[in-house]
């Protein structure tokens, strides 16, 4: 089936088998690896990129499900020069390990912070719990995550 | 070391996180190859049975599936995983086959390879493939193991396939005079790692020059790339490992499994690049699983609470087949019960059983986090019995730190010596009670406010690392005046190019920026035993400094030569080499052609890390709800390389043993079905969990050991969880009457404990 969308910017046209999942479609079909899949069963989170501004599943979603939308992958969300400011409070705050998880989580931030950039410690909390980390027992994400707040606040998120 | 200290000790930002922030970390799954195929594997679907047949007739006619390999094609015998670590001969008629042939003993063992244009296609020929199985009995538990009406195993004649002892002093005459001893029976649930990057391996056969190439290594290359040139018939140089990015390992990843030989095997059988990674179902069931121990226990005190002796006997469901390090988690769980504490008499016997279950290996604190909740809950059950305040029993029994160095049990077979180090375990002890504030909240000790019951409790811990024999490191001057760094030692997530890049910018007296950090590949140096037991940044790392000594010694003579003076008058420093009549050279004019050392650090004691760990939980009886409250850990590790990245190991580490404590459980049914085959079923801690967790490391007693003077650190806080949140959870239910003997304290077990003391003391009262 022909699917159209628009990726991290970019339109794209491509012919896939209506079986294919938007996460392979990412991965194998657009070659943008940075979103990972972890469970594909919908439960770990890593595979979350933004459609249409809503933190996704790709594991979940259907490649020909996408025509039409705005999908933002982990690639998207900053340039070759440096690290968006949620990703620098990710590393200053030591956010991350092993980094598997990681484009999960920033995609899945950046959904939140984008709507609702004073969440509070709860609510971040509470969205990121869909969100598996083997790493870092999520202290620091959550330090990470409230502490890129004024950055979205301000409009200075890279988006 | 003498070199100024700036980069050691700081908290300096990951240079990994560059890449895994944007998306641009290059995981097993992220690598392809020109005109690569992919595999899935089929598993055995029964638990116990003899194969009688696979049929793959239909399955081969699918368009696009290449070829089906079954154990028939892997030669005779079929090879078997070997075992990596302490490989007793006893062991050996446990080891698993690559694919099974005449018995399948687990629900997920590898039947068949199924090699395709795409997985899609694999997997859609799996589905097509008949296997017939002759259904025998299942071994689930320790009862049926124990009475051998089945036996996995019939040449050998028992599920029990081994046991190791654990023996120090005269335990028996210990408990004939002690005033006080107390045998209870505990135990762990089977749970696992988990690490989240699922397994996957590309290989390529070069049959021109006779080569493989394997990406995917993890842990340690090295020693599975001696393997698998075993069991493929390869000289070792003809074969390549490559790490990349690697998303956890905690003991699990990087063990040499059945697909570490299949992948290759059958890239070379078909002549093509071959790609595999597994799902997560596939992980749950055959990824290595660990833990499950049940411990028949006795303590034996004097009336004020000194400890006299430990014995007794533990039994470890190590599932179907012993693999690569099966047998660490009995043999540690016996030697290492007496923990921080200065026991003097101890028989204990840890007897592994077979069954028909995802075989074990070893994670993170094996064979040490089940044996602190035996003791640890002993300790508390005794001070109970004695009418003692249970932080005063554990200051009395500590290992005092002129003790130290303080032998633990002797290890048969396979005898094993070893001696806590250095420490100061009641100053941390201190320190601990300090930074979790335990004077106030100890008041709050079996209180009900708003309707939930508070408990606190502390336990103490030690945390072995460093193992041998060696590592090694090679440092190359580039032309560019940069310095590059091999190292034996593999990254699993750790931030081991971060650290390694910290100890080699001290030691050679130049800016972090100028060092670049390679790990883990096999073509990087000559010989390297990976990453495990805590060893890489003490055995990595002391070979990083003695080789920077070499190079340094290196440089100065060939900065001679072009300063035109002798290497005595020869100085290094940041920028260059200089002579002492103003006279210099940089490090990129240095040399035409780079220059390079290699050195290798050789130990064989171990390097032992102390702690505390502090709880306070909150347990709703009505739901049977624990809430962690407040933890808070306090662990000497001799010297910190890098704190960010060691409390984040800390942090990291004190919320997977929550999980064990409270959640994760692998639970079968008695046809041996894996019932928790999903993460929507086998429950991992997510962000709203734990909120609240704290550590601090500190800089007590350098090791005696190495040059960096650093000890251990990946592992130890995982190991007092389990005891300390069930000991909090006693004294929150005191009331009750509730005394845990297992985990996980999930919601429906403590429910069930509530209950059954109730209705005890409703027939006692």
């Amino acid at each position: 089936m022909k699917v159209a969308f628009e990726i991290n910017g970019k339109p794209v046209e491509i012919d896939v088998e209506p079986r294919l999942s938007l996460a392979d479609c990412l991965r194998d079909v657009l070659g943008l690896t940075g979103t990972h899949l972890g469970c594909e069963h919908g439960v770990c989170g890593a595979c979350t990129v933004i459609v249409d501004g809503e933190a996704v599943r790709s594991c979940l979603t259907l490649a020909v499900q996408s025509d039409g939308r705005k999908i933002v992958t982990v690639e998207g969300l900053s340039d070759d020069e440096r690290l968006s400011p949620l990703q620098a409070a990710f590393r200053r705050n030591h956010a991350l390990q092993c980094g598997f998880c990681t484009p999960g989580m920033v995609t899945t931030a950046h959904a939140l912070l984008s709507e609702e950039p004073d969440a509070d410690a709860e609510r971040v909390r509470e969205v990121l719990s869909g969100n598996i980390c083997r790493c870092t027992g999520y202290m620091p994400i959550v330090e990470a995550v409230l502490e890129a707040r004024a950055a979205y606040a301000d409009g200075e998120d890279g988006s | 070391m003498t070199a100024p200290n700036r980069l050691i000790g700081s908290p300096l930002e990951r240079v990994e996180d560059l890449r895994l922030l944007r998306g641009r970390g290059q995981f097993v799954a992220d690598i392809n190859r020109e005109g690569q195929l992919h595999a899935v594997i089929l598993r055995s679907s029964v638990a116990h049975g003899r194969l009688q047949n696979i049929d793959t007739g239909a399955a081969l006619q699918l368009a696009g599936v290449h070829a089906i390999l079954t154990a028939v094609d892997l030669g005779t015998p079929v090879p078997v995983l070997p075992i990596r670590l302490q490989p007793l001969p006893e062991l050996e008629p446990f080891r698993q086959p690559m694919l099974a042939h005449d018995r399948v003993r687990y629900v997920g063992e590898p039947l068949a390879v199924i090699v395709a244009e795409s997985p899609a296609i694999a997997e859609d020929a799996l589905d097509l493939i008949d296997v017939d199985i002759e259904s025998l009995p299942a071994i689930t538990d320790r009862t049926q193991a124990e009475a051998g009406d089945t036996i996995l195993f019939e040449e050998h004649g028992s599920n029990v396939s081994m046991q190791w002892n654990a023996v120090k002093g005269d335990a028996d005459a210990a408990f004939a005079k002690a005033d006080y001893t107390r045998r209870e029976t505990f135990r762990v649930q089977r749970h696992a790692a988990l690490f989240m990057e699922p397994r996957g391996f590309v290989a390529e056969w070069d049959a021109e020059a006779e080569r493989l190439t394997v990406w995917g290594a993890a842990k340690v290359a090295f020693a599975n790339r001696k393997i698998l040139a075993a069991t493929m018939g390869l000289p070792l140089d003809r074969i390549d490992m490559l790490e990349g990015d690697v998303g956890g390992s905690f003991g699990s990843r990087g063990e040499f499994y059945p697909e570490d030989f299949l992948i290759p095997f059958a890239a070379r059988h078909l002549g093509r690049p071959i790609k595999w990674v597994e799902d997560r179902r596939e992980h749950l069931m055959a990824a290595n699983h660990a833990r499950q121990i049940e411990c028949d226990v006795e303590i034996a005190a004097t009336r004020d609470g000194k400890i006299l002796g430990l014995r007794g006997r533990n039994w470890t469901d190590n599932g179907a087949y012993i693999r690569t390090n099966g047998s660490i988690a009995p043999r540690n769980a016996a030697q290492f019960m007496s923990g921080a504490y200065d026991i003097e008499h101890i028989a204990l016997t840890s007897f592994s059983l077979t069954t028909n279950k995802t075989p074990t290996g070893t994670y993170r604190g094996p064979g040490r986090f089940e044996p602190d909740f035996v003791r640890e809950r002993l300790i508390d059950l005794m001070a109970k019995d004695l009418g003692l305040d249970p932080l005063e029993v554990r200051r009395r029994n500590l290992v005092p730190a002129d003790k130290m160095p303080y032998p633990l049990a002797t290890m048969t077979p396979f005898e094993s010596v070893t001696e806590l180090d250095s420490g100061d375990n009641h100053a941390l002890l201190d320190r601990c009670l300090d930074e979790f504030g335990w004077a106030e909240k100890i008041k709050l000790q079996g209180k009900c406010i708003d309707g939930r019951y508070h408990g606190v409790s502390v336990g103490c811990f030690i945390e072995g690392g460093a193992a041998g024999p060696s590592e090694d490191a090679r440092i190359v001057l580039e032309t560019d005046g940069t310095f590059s760094v091999y190292l034996g030692s593999s990254g699993v997530g750790q931030g081991i190019e971060t650290i390694m890049g910290q100890i080699a910018g001290d030691a050679l007296e130049v800016p972090f920026e100028r060092v670049r950090v390679h790990c883990g590949s096999t073509g990087f140096v000559a010989e390297g035993y990976g990453s495990f037991h805590s060893r890489s940044t003490v055995m990595g790392g002391s070979a990083i400094v003695m080789a920077a000594e070499a190079l340094k010694a290196k440089l100065k003579n060939v900065a001679a030569r072009v300063l035109g003076c002798a290497p005595e008058a020869v100085m290094l420093d940041a920028d260059g080499a200089r002579d002492g009549s103003g006279n210099a050279v940089s490090y990129a004019d240095l040399s035409d052609q780079p220059v390079e050392a290699e050195a290798r650090f050789e130990n064989k004691k171990y390097t032992y890390a102390y702690g505390s760990l502090a709880a306070h939980v909150a347990v709703d009886p009505k739901t049977g709800q624990v809430d962690i409250l407040d933890v808070a850990s306090t662990k000497d590790v001799g010297r910190m390389i890098n704190p960010a990245t060691l409390n984040g190991q800390s942090v990291g580490s004190i919320v997977q043993g929550l999980g064990g404590a409270l959640l994760e459980e692998f639970v079968y049914d008695s046809d041996g079905q894996l019932l928790t085959g999903t993460l929507a079923d086998y429950l991992l801690p997510t962000a709203s969990d734990f909120p609240n967790i704290r550590s601090t490391v500190i800089e007590l007693a350098p090791s005696p050991h190495n040059p960096l003077g650093a000890k251990g650190a990946g592992e130890g806080e995982i190991i007092p969880v389990g005891g300390v949140i069930a000991n909090a959870v006693a004294q929150a239910l005191a009331n009750f009457g509730v005394e845990p003997m297992a985990l996980p304290l999930s919601p429906p077990n403590v429910w069930r404990l509530i209950q059954d003391a109730q209705s005890k003391q409703g027939v006692s009262s």
